[in-house]
């Protein structure tokens, strides 16, 4: 790792509720969860600064996030509460999960 | 969607369509997207970003692959453990081993199923998938309907497709929303001990490996012999 990284496997992580304009990889539904870092990818090129010409950088840490479909969906979601979803998401949208969040 | 009607997910249903296909128009042009699409070309390499042979490169590279490259590289993880771990670890070097150049930009993760885990692939936000390996997704994998009821509901999808898990395999769906391009390593079949690699990769379908069902014995004729 050529940066170091914020988060480690095992951490639980609160996906930031931001509303911005632009290239955003960070899907609306996942926004405002809670969710366990499962791994670290390594570092990317930021997709914000590379959709408008930019150069990517600095690269920026990328998780494999996973979350309980229940903590996602609520009770929309009908499966066993085993079931998960996992999305890769960049560092700058992630801050720790706290007690009161999740 | 409606009650009355349930659009599938597996692109037999046209009602399903979220956009027209326009064609040939009655005036000759190419449809609105061709000549969008030729003028960022002609702009591309007007400025030198690109040549015409870059471009006929990647539509010969994106042209040679196909989903029985991703059958080769599963039937050889079926039956060579130390390949699957070395799989698992690294895909591109893994595919490079069986002469599958997977050297593209995008990494590529391969996730495998077991009997208490199931992987299905989605790419929300646009179509991510991994094209070095399996070459160019299908239309319902692109649409809307599918985007939008893999996260919420991936049984019913699966279950439109022909697989219905029970509720001791923990269902985990993968949104590749970056970098990481995510391939499933679906289990190998019972009722296939014996069969050659070659029999093997026939029954591995692109399906499988997206992971929205698991590779069927009825499709395909039993090898001779078993």
């Amino acid at each position: 790792m050529s940066q170091e990284t914020r988060f480690r496997p095992g951490d639980r992580v609160w996906v930031k509720d931001e509303e911005r304009p632009g290239h955003i990889r960070t899907p609306h539904y996942i926004r405002g969860k809670t969710g366990q870092i499962e791994a670290v990818h390594g570092v990317f090129r930021n997709p914000e600064s590379l959709a408008y010409g930019g150069d990517g950088t600095p690269k920026r840490p990328l998780y494999l996030v996973g979350f309980p479909q229940s903590e996602v969906w609520g009770r929309r979601y009908r499966g066993p509460r085993h079931d998960r979803i996992y999305v890769d998401i960049f560092e700058h949208w992630l801050e720790p999960a706290t007690e009161t969040r999740g | 969607m409606t009650e009355q009607h349930t659009p599938h997910v597996d692109g037999h249903d046209h009602d399903g369509h979220d956009h027209e296909h326009p064609g040939v128009q009655p005036d000759g042009r190419p449809p609105y997207y061709a000549q969008r699409i030729r003028a960022i070309e002609s702009l591309l390499i007007e400025k030198g970003v690109l040549s015409k042979g870059d471009i006929q490169r990647q539509i010969d590279y994106i042209e040679s692959r196909s989903p029985a490259l991703g059958g080769r590289i599963v039937a050889r993880a079926w039956v060579d453990p130390a390949y699957k771990a070395r799989l698992l670890a690294d895909a591109k070097a893994a595919a490079a081993e069986l002469g599958i150049d997977a050297s593209g930009v995008s990494e590529i993760v391969v996730v495998e199923n077991t009997d208490t885990v199931h992987n299905m692939i989605v790419c929300t936000l646009c179509s991510c998938y991994p094209r070095p390996i399996l070459g160019r997704p299908p239309d319902w994998y692109k649409s809307f309907n599918y985007r939008q009821r893999a996260v919420v509901e991936p049984r019913a999808v699966m279950a439109e497709f022909g697989l219905e898990l029970g509720d001791n395999v923990e269902v985990r769906v993968h949104d590749s929303t970056a970098d990481m391009r995510y391939l499933v390593l679906p289990q190998r079949p019972a009722g296939t001990d014996g069969w050659s690699e070659e029999q093997l990769a026939a029954i591995v379908n692109r399906d499988s490996m997206i992971g929205v069902n698991n590779p069927r014995l009825d499709r395909v004729a039993a090898p001779a012999g078993s």
